[in-house]
């Protein structure tokens, strides 16, 4: 058993504390995990925060513009014309909503399965989400072109006395979204509560104090509460499972209630949701490789975590090329011609590079992730992440243009191009994201403290029969078996009582 | 009556009143989750009910070692749901059927499946609603004004100190003899909370 846990020396925060195999790692006491992750919201501000804020305020800034300009001048200022009604603010729209979706994954899925590892991810991917919902909110916002009458797709009382028509996919939309994302965050702060006690706790200056104070709604962690609170959680984790499943799908029945080619499938709610989970998890590797390194983290979000992410994309990267081959039998099954006809235009018409752009980042890159070694190599998925999501992007892409740029008659053939307002539009995006991510890591504990601490082996009750104290290597069961690799200080280093205060 | 159902109301959140001396009760510190749980089940049998464990993240098994039943936050998502389901119906129905109903390719006015999905998203969000709000109801939650922030060493409940409090409040509630018991389960320290803002050890 002891000879089993530990770890290469990659996943070492530099620290010299030493690595085992288990959830939390380097022999943390709970003062540290504490520390690891709160400092970071109480210490000055580095510079590098400051430089990466203004570049991304900088882009959200640009957004700003470009919307402005799109309101004053009319949606005519983006590429979308006949024949291709909805370009680029659907395609962004479906992309950031599917880039949501991973979070809530982790969030619910994973802990209704009692997949303890998520504890570490889950409070930076329920952000991402909610980041990347605010971004996917905006683009059908502003493509009603009117934003100023955009209260009129909620049921609100007006002068005109009419109502919305809740019979249009649309519509469904507004609800699933929104409440997505009333769900999400409300999930997101009741995890954050009794991090947000912690800080009130340790919290030095008047301000910090009460601010914290006023957030964390007199949390003192007592079991009397523990139990609602946890019964809360389940309970919320299972709403938002079967209510995210729920989203992609209203989603895709935008499309797939449509008579288009190309878009009136079955297949759509099933295929939408693999696709968003797929480009959601890519999101929550491009981000955390960066974020545990940059926090000094890796002991919290080790190797493990991200292999085992690593995975959830290689398998729905193939359930959705699974789903992209699946069309095309069914549009040649189905014996109908225009069906026919809009998937082989796809592969090998005007889009053909799209498509097979598409079909290389999201089929066939994510099988590099069979060999267990390039799926714990960080450059190996730091890349293959980014490359995921331009391949997620192409798929909206292929999806929202080729169905549309050629219509039943020839008459109405085109070909969209985007114009620099789009792009400047889509960029800006990003830079909104990456701004409140950025005030997030800033502001906000980015590891569950409470949750983690909950899966170490010394929370267990029963850890302290006997001696009084936790026997290391004997509470702690390996859930990957690593290849045995004995590091010869590791040994003395377990004698210690896992005292090393500080962390990294 | 009354008053006495609301006491006894609010012990269960864990807002309890202080004695006559301005006394709110006692804190006990603990040295590990362990140690705990088995002073939570000596307290219990010592026959305390308004007492409350206080950790930096819950313990398995406490509930049970503090006598504490099944949580009634479900009765409140449930409830939830059902509004969001009912109100859900209701405003579809309403709109398109009762208010202005607009002929649309001579569809029905109203029909359930088209409003599948409306119903099932509203019923998800006030289900939630019912959870968190169901939660902080239960729980006596926001409430900044606790006498417990008194003590200085209470600030590690939330990071790595494990905490009993035996309030004032418990009928047999004794602050030599409660304090006695507490150092003889195995307590690390006590001190005596007031709710005029001292804490002494």
């Amino acid at each position: 058993m002891e000879n089993t846990s530990s770890e290469p020396s990659s996943a070492h925060a530099g620290d010299g504390v030493h690595e085992r195999e288990r959830l939390v790692k380097g022999n943390l006491s709970f003062h540290d995990v504490t520390e690891m992750v709160a400092r970071h919201t109480e210490k000055k501000t580095p510079l590098t925060w400051y430089v990466l804020f203004t570049i991304a305020a900088s882009m959200a800034g640009l957004l700003v513009v470009m919307l402005a300009y799109q309101v004053w001048n009319g949606v005519g200022v983006w590429g979308n014309n006949q024949p291709v009604g909805w370009g680029w603010p659907i395609v962004n729209f479906v992309f950031w909503v599917g880039i949501g979706h991973a979070g809530t994954l982790i969030s619910a899925i994973l802990f209704l399965f009692r997949q303890q590892w998520r504890t570490s991810i889950n409070r930076s991917a329920e952000a991402m989400t909610l980041f990347a919902v605010i971004c996917a909110l905006i683009f059908p916002t502003f493509h009603v072109g009117r934003v100023w009458a955009v209260y009129w797709m909620l049921p609100i009382p007006n002068q005109m006395e009419m109502w919305p028509q809740f019979k249009s996919p649309l519509l469904w939309d507004v609800f699933a979204v929104s409440s997505y994302f009333i769900v999400s965050l409300m999930f997101w702060y009741v995890g954050l509560v009794p991090d947000l006690a912690t800080l009130r706790d340790r919290a030095k200056g008047f301000w910090r104090k009460r601010i914290m104070g006023f957030f964390s709604l007199g949390w003192t962690g007592a079991n009397r509460h523990w139990r609602n609170y946890e019964k809360a959680y389940l309970l919320l984790a299972g709403l938002a499972t079967p209510l995210v499943l729920s989203v992609h799908s209203v989603v895709s029945f935008d499309f797939a209630v449509s008579i288009l080619p190309g878009w009136h499938t079955t297949i759509f709610p099933p295929y939408f949701v693999a696709g968003a989970i797929f480009s959601g998890f890519a999101m929550v590797v491009t981000l955390l490789v960066i974020a545990r390194k940059a926090y000094g983290l890796e002991n919290l979000i080790t190797i493990d975590h991200l292999e085992k992410m690593n995975i959830i994309i290689l398998v729905t990267g193939t359930i959705v090329g699974f789903a992209y081959i699946t069309e095309f039998f069914m549009a040649w099954y189905s014996g109908v011609e225009y069906e026919q006809y809009a998937f082989l235009n796809r592969a090998f018409g005007p889009y053909a590079w799209a498509y097979w752009i598409m079909m290389s980042c999201n089929l066939i890159s994510p099988q590099l992730f069979w060999s267990k070694k390039l799926r714990r190599s960080i450059p190996v998925m730091f890349a293959l992440s980014i490359v995921v999501n331009i391949g997620m992007w192409f798929e909206r892409f292929v999806i929202t243009i080729t169905s549309l740029h050629r219509d039943f008659l020839p008459s109405s053939w085109g070909y969209f191009t985007p114009t620099w307002i789009d792009i400047g539009t889509f960029v800006g995006s990003f830079g909104l994201f990456f701004t409140l991510f950025l005030l997030f890591l800033r502001f906000v504990p980015m590891v569950a403290i409470a949750e983690v601490k909950g899966v170490m082996p010394q929370a267990d009750p029963h850890a302290y029969e006997g001696d009084g104290h936790p026997t290391p290597g004997q509470t702690d069961v390996p859930y990957i078996q690593a290849e045995a690799e004995i590091d010869p200080s590791d040994d003395s280093r377990r004698r210690d009582s896992g005292e090393v205060r500080g962390g990294a | 009556m009354l008053k006495e159902l609301t006491r006894e109301v609010k012990a269960s959140m864990g807002i309890y009143e202080s004695n006559d001396d301005q006394v709110y009760g006692l804190l006990a510190e603990f040295s590990d989750p362990g140690a705990l749980m088995h002073a939570a089940e000596a307290v219990r049998e010592n026959g305390y009910t308004h007492f409350d464990t206080h950790s930096p993240f819950p313990i398995h098994g406490m509930d049970r070692a503090m006598g504490l039943g099944n949580s009634k936050v479900g009765y409140f998502t449930f409830a939830g749901g059902l509004t969001g389901f009912a109100v859900a119906y209701l405003l579809q129905w309403w709109t398109a059927a009762v208010d202005y109903p607009l002929n649309i390719s001579g569809k029905p006015f109203f029909a359930v499946e088209p409003s599948v999905p409306i119903l099932f998203e509203l019923t998800v969000l006030f289900a939630a609603f019912g959870a968190v709000g169901g939660m902080l109801a239960l729980n006596g939650l926001p409430r900044p004004y606790n006498p417990l922030f008194y003590s200085d060493r209470f600030e590690r409940a939330t990071d790595d100190g494990f905490f009993l409090h035996i309030a004032a409040s418990d009928p047999q509630f004794d602050a030599d003899d409660t304090a006695y018991m507490l150092r003889d389960i195995g307590a690390l320290h006590v001190e005596l909370v007031q709710d005029d803002g001292t804490a002494e050890v």
